[in-house]
């Protein structure tokens, strides 16, 4: 057993010897956790936030002058005011999602109690942005549309004050969540790229026989690639938590982080694992490079970290369920926004640790197989 | 003319190592040169120069009369020499046939169909290899390998054919064959000048001309009679060895071989071992035993099986059928303990060639677990006695092909084995070197008692092995004693006896004499640019991706997956969103309320919370995503009037999340709201306005409208750029590159070739792609689909050659395949209009889209199918599309070298 954790170490360090001889590697790995993290973080929105609008005013009466300014900053830039003939192409270049078309005698009717329709041309292609800011469009319009008319016009107060409060992210700034989701993101793609094609290319130089036939089991050569992958992955995930992500960004960080990197240490166990498990599939490394690329993909788009688990459909949901993103992406929320404890997420850290149990008997079920199989 | 080639005071360094120091040499025309020398001595660099393969670094070196220094003089005999590398069958393609190889040489010399039929034919039968057209290169025996190889270089009748150490590693049958070979070219061909590089001396005798290297230095030339003349020597051994400065003479003394002291009981036994593959018996019912102690030598042509018995006896290969025993117990594969008693050596390198000899000697130490103190000095000690402490510190990839071998050597014997399984362990050995090694071996036998299992193909040293069996397709013909086996067959010595053996039992096809075809008009010029290469190579490539069924299912299979997944998956319609109530009132009032929220499709209702403390833990242990706390005293206060508070608590770790929710909380109130101010029988004040939203290119609000464009883009920035990003780096890593490097084919036919059928290939699964879409998503294409199309194209071109760019200026597939990922995930997915609207990405985000396709591709997609857009609106962002593919590939052949630095 001992024997067995120093030989796992021996071959831990040649692994690590191999990544850093390779300086394109590292300086990849280097962008990835720094250059990356801050273009996505910064370049990245997600909510409403900027949106460039586009208004027509066809009234240019007070009223349709005070809903150009009510169109603010953060979420509209400055409106821009333009012609009729600019909306077409402003829309179908994606210039704006959203043009208001103030028709004439917009004012004179709405205080003549003709109700006067005004329009909102959304771009429906830029989903993510034209539903919600479809919805705060209209409520700007309605509130200032009422609060002129009111001049005249007593309303009365509303009878219930709702008040709307998002917990740990009080301005729901996508940063703070871009930020970290992307070093998530990240650790999965390097996890399984990095340990997958060490795979491959021990075993396209001949030297995985080598291994073999020293008293070394397929195991220790497994875990052996997953830890020092994985020590580069986590550390340099957490090195750019706390520098680019906390200190650069000034994205505060609610939880422990001790306790993010246990769980980071799971997650990158399991995701290791399923790297070598895909190149326990692919013979050579143009085999490995096209098997993974779909499943990185996946596991980029469909765990939680860039869009919300609830959109998908139930069986979708379900499949996504047994890949270690998916669990890390609700630990780590939990964890780094919430300031959950371990009491909370215990639950995702078995199931992380659980899949990555399961994913390693298998790849070493395969191992021998594969080994033994003649070009 | 009476010199092929000429070197001036050249000097050619790697690292720290000087492989050509200061050399000047004259190689004369029309004659069978030999270069010979030991291991490492700058045999291959002069001879990659004078290919022109590899860049001068100091000095001149002119060649057919011209200086290689000179990129026209280059390409314009490029098509008169011929250079076959160092490796068994390196510059083959293993999916190819034999006759697909040649194939694809004579359409790299620009041969017509009928010639290169006639030629093929002619050189297939004139080696012997014309039973076998249709076998795929890489199931070739070693011997069979260097044959094509041979027949791959001589194809366009060079001028000069240059022979990087071409016998080693094939067995002796061959090695005859492929000598005789050159003569009868040479007999029909008499101009034609041939420098070969060996580091065997009974192969030099039979040169006419020899130029002997040591230490990058030209210490003797001549005629082999004149070397032996002007040394005072009997052979052209001894000769060379007299030619060394004094200081570098080795201790040179025969090897003599100890009787076997009658070791107790055996260390090796197979019994009917067989192994198969397939239908494929590569070893069919081999029985025989070896002594302790005893030095087994194993015999047979290449390819006859004697790898994969070896591999049975390590435990790395299990036996179809029958059994092996070492020290009388059969052989588990999971025993370790066995392995500590087991050194092997593989017939292919197999260290890591990214560790140092010194880090490589260490690890193993370490893996055998040596005890420390002495670990260190044995590894010390292995370095001395196999002569590798000058290189300790250098990589085993900068090392040539003898120093490797004596690595693998040091590296199995280091943790003082009991049993040695030796696979070729002498092949590309220098003399010198293979008999210090045998000296080492007899040592280990006759004093530690450790019993050898050695295969090789130098009769030599088997005749130093105390028993040896011949093998051949499989079987073992005979075993015994080498003078006994000799002695049996009635021939002069072990190499007839060997042949005689192989002749008796195999179907090796006569080398028959054919017509050769004309030789091509010289003075032809070399066309600049000629399509037939380009279509050579393309060509090729189709044919290697057609056979590679794994990767051309999942060329298709994956892009399908991804469409169906994402179409299916991916949507911004938030629905089910878990919620939870605290309801301190339990009024009429606030159930109405709370109806709303429970009859929505956007919210699920989960258990109550009972405490204000819950909302927190379920809120952030991410079960809720929404909880509503209904103060005491709601429905009272709401009667009488007071304007009650009601608090939303939303989770507001995913922003776009808590976005969504805060929009259809404040529609169900407002709902709510109006319903009951209608209840109470205030009158609504209607809204003074009426805004009315229309939702423009989807009016339905569709996801998959917007996401499948997006999902296109994507998969045709990820896939096309990965099958290509590994096509050049990969020639390099497996060597094939040569070609590239030693025929008349430019670097632009070169990148043209090997990007055309991925273009192709992902132009076909765009199809597919495109037919998903519309059939089983129902997208229509409103717009220009002609503009869809072409940008597809235009698209796919841009992509592949990104790919194409970073195989060609990095070195390694591993570093091609990561940074191929990381640079088209991360802006295809985040700055290009997939998730996020270009619109209300930041300054920084745009720009991160705009230096990539991605995005403009992405305009043309939307554009073209959701907002209904005509071909001019898109043609800008197709011309983009041009530019950047230009680009791509003109920074490609800018990176891509002819020559090796």
């Amino acid at each position: 057993m001992l024997s067995g954790l120093r030989r796992i170490f021996r071959l831990s360090v040649k692994e690590l010897r191999s990544l850093l001889a390779d300086p394109v590697l590292l300086a990849v790995i280097f962008y990835v956790f720094t250059v990356a993290v801050v273009q996505v973080a910064t370049g990245l929105k997600f909510e409403v936030e900027s949106a460039q609008v586009a208004v027509v005013d066809e009234d240019r009466s007070d009223l349709s002058r005070r809903i150009v300014s009510a169109l603010l900053p953060p979420l509209f830039k400055t409106a821009d005011v333009i012609t009729p003939a600019q909306i077409d192409p402003g829309m179908d270049s994606g210039r704006y999602v959203f043009v208001v078309e103030i028709p004439p005698k917009f004012e004179s009717e709405a205080l003549a109690g003709k109700r006067p329709s005004i329009q909102i041309n959304v771009d429906a292609t830029a989903m993510a942005l034209a539903g919600n800011g479809a919805v705060y469009i209209q409520q700007i319009i309605a509130r200032e549309a009422a609060s002129f008319l009111a001049r005249s016009d007593h309303a009365g107060a509303a009878p219930v004050d709702l008040v709307v409060r998002s917990k740990f992210n009080p301005n729901l700034n996508s940063m703070w969540f871009t930020a970290v989701m992307e070093v998530i993101n990240n650790i999965a793609i390097l996890s399984i790229i990095l340990t997958g094609s060490a795979l491959i290319r021990e075993r396209e130089h001949g030297t995985i026989e080598h291994l073999l036939v020293m008293p070394v089991t397929p195991l220790e050569i497994m875990l052996a690639k997953i830890f020092a992958n994985g020590a580069v992955i986590v550390g340099a995930s957490l090195l750019s938590l706390l520098f680019v992500v906390h200190w650069g960004l000034g994205i505060p960080i609610q939880g422990s982080v001790p306790l993010f990197v246990a769980g980071a240490i799971l997650f990158m166990i399991s995701v290791t694992a399923l790297g070598l498990l895909l190149a326990t599939f692919a013979r050579t490394m143009p085999q490995f490079g096209l098997l993974a690329l779909p499943v990185i993909i996946t596991l980029y788009l469909l765990s939680g970290s860039t869009t919300p688990l609830e959109t998908m459909p139930a069986w979708l949901q379900f499949v996504m369920k047994f890949t270690p993103n998916t669990h890390f992406v609700a630990f780590a929320q939990a964890v780094l926004y919430r300031g959950a404890g371990i009491e909370l997420v215990w639950p995702q850290m078995l199931v992380m640790a659980a899949l990555g149990v399961a994913t390693l008997a298998l790849c070493r079920k395969r191992f021998a197989s594969v080994i033994s199989a003649q070009d | 003319m009476t010199d092929v080639a000429a070197l001036e005071n050249v000097t050619h360094v790697y690292g720290r190592t000087r492989a050509l120091d200061g050399v000047s040499i004259k190689l004369p025309a029309g004659k069978m040169i030999g270069l010979i020398g030991p291991d490492g001595v700058g045999k291959s660099t002069l001879l990659a120069l004078v290919a022109g393969v590899r860049r001068i670094q100091s000095g001149s070196v002119t060649a057919l009369g011209g200086d290689m220094a000179d990129a026209r003089h280059r390409a314009a005999c490029a098509a008169r020499i011929a250079y076959m590398p160092q490796g068994l069958g390196k510059n083959l393609y293993p999916t190819l046939s034999v006759f697909e190889n040649l194939d694809f040489f004579g359409r790299l010399f620009g041969q017509g169909r009928a010639e290169r039929e006639a030629r093929i034919a002619d050189l297939l039968a004139s080696t012997g290899l014309d039973p076998f057209p249709d076998r795929p290169a890489g199931k070739l025996s070693g011997g069979m390998k260097q044959k094509l190889s041979l027949c791959c270089a001589l194809i366009h009748d060079p001028d000069l054919l240059i022979l990087d150490e071409p016998t080693t590693g094939v067995d002796p049958l061959s090695r005859r064959q492929f000598w005789d070979l050159i003569d009868r070219i040479r007999a029909r061909r008499p101009g034609m000048s041939v420098a070969v590089a060996t580091a065997y001396m009974e192969e030099a005798e039979r040169f006419d001309w020899l130029a002997a290297l040591n230490g990058g230095k030209v210490i003797g030339a001549g005629a082999p009679a004149e070397l032996r003349a002007l040394t005072g020597e009997k052979t052209l051994d001894a000769a060379f060895i007299a030619l060394l400065p004094p200081e570098a003479r080795v201790d040179h003394r025969a090897v003599v071989l100890p009787p076997l002291k009658e070791g107790e009981g055996f260390a090796i036994e197979a019994e009917n071992l067989t192994c198969r593959f397939g239908d494929f018996t590569a070893v069919d019912h081999v029985n025989f035993r070896i002594r302790r102690g005893e030095i087994f030598g194993f015999l047979g042509s290449n390819g006859c099986g004697k790898s994969t018995t070896m591999k049975m006896l390590t435990g790395l290969l299990a036996p179809t059928e029958g059994e092996a025993l070492l020290f009388g117990q059969k052989l588990d594969a999971g025993d370790t303990a066995t392995r500590r008693r087991v050194g092997y050596m593989s017939q292919n390198f197999s260290l890591y060639s990214e560790l140092t000899v010194r880090q490589n000697m260490v690890l193993h130490a370490q893996l055998f677990e040596l005890p420390e103190p002495g670990a260190s000095s044995r590894v010390k000690e292995m370095l001395e006695r196999f002569d590798l402490e000058g290189v300790a510190d250098q990589k085993p990839e900068s090392l040539p092909l003898g120093m490797r071998q004596r690595l693998q050597l040091a590296v199995a014997v280091l943790h003082k084995p009991e049993v040695l399984i030796l696979d070729e362990p002498t092949s590309g050995v220098d003399p010198v070197a293979r008999d210090s090694f045998w000296r080492l071996l007899i040592g280990l036998s006759r004093e530690d008692g450790v019993t050898i299992f050695i295969s090789t193909h130098f009769m030599n040293e088997a005749e130093r092995c105390d028993r040896i069996s011949l093998m051949h397709a499989g079987k073992v013909l005979a075993v015994g004693a080498p003078a006994a086996l000799v002695e049996a067959r009635g021939k002069p010595d072990l190499e007839q006896t060997f042949i005689s053996y192989l002749e008796g039992a195999a179907d090796f096809a006569e080398p028959k004499e054919l017509g050769f075809v004309a030789a091509r008009a010289s003075g032809e010029k070399i066309r600049r640019f000629d399509p037939a290469r380009l279509w050579a190579y393309a060509r090729r490539e189709s044919m290697e991706i057609l056979r590679d069924r794994l990767r051309l299912v999942f060329a298709f299979v994956g892009p399908l997956t991804l469409l169906l997944t994402f179409g299916y998956g991916i949507s911004f319609d938030v629905e089910n969103l878990a919620y939870a109530v605290y309801d301190q009132d339990n009024s009429l009032e606030s159930r109405e309320l709370l109806e709303n929220f429970s009859g929505s499709r956007y919210f699920s209702q989960k258990p109550d919370i009972t405490s204000a403390s819950e909302i927190d833990r379920r809120l952030a242990n991410g079960e809720l995503k929404l909880a509503l706390e209904i103060p005491a005293g709601f429905g009272r206060d709401l009667v009488s009037g007071k304007s009650p508070q009601a608090a939303v608590w939303i989770d507001g770790a995913m922003p776009f999340r808590a976005d969504t929710i805060r929009s259809y909380v404040t529609g169900i109130s407002q709902t709510w709201l109006a319903e009951q101010q209608r209840r109470r029988g205030l009158t609504v004040a209607a809204s003074p306005i009426n805004i009315e939203t229309r939702f423009r290119y989807n009016q339905a609000f569709k996801s998959v409208y917007s996401i499948i464009p997006g999902v296109l883009m994507l998969i045709l920035m990820l896939v096309p750029s990965m099958l290509t990003a590994l096509g050049v780096v990969r020639e390099k890593e497996v060597g094939s590159i040569a070609n590239f490097r030693s025929t008349p084919v430019t670097r632009t036919e070169f990148l043209l070739g090997k990007q055309a059928p991925y273009v192709a290939l992902s132009f076909v699964s765009f199809g597919v792609l495109l037919a998903t879409a519309i059939l089983l998503f129902g997208l229509p294409v409103r717009g220009s689909a002609l503009a869809l199309i072409l940008g597809a194209a235009l698209y796919i071109y841009a992509t592949t050659s990104l790919g194409l760019l970073f195989s060609t200026f990095l070195r390694t597939q591993v570093a091609a395949l990561f940074l191929t990922a990381i640079v088209s995930i991360i802006p295809a997915v985040n700055f290009s209009g997939l998730l996020v609207p270009v619109a209300s990405l930041s300054e920084s985000g745009r720009l991160a889209g705009l230096v990539f396709p991605c995005g403009w591709f992405q305009e043309i997609s939307i554009g073209a199918f959701t907002k209904g857009l005509d071909f001019w609106r898109l043609a800008p962002n197709l011309a983009v599309l041009l530019a950047f593919g230009l680009v791509y590939q003109l920074c490609a052949l800018a990176a891509l070298r002819k020559q090796e630095v």
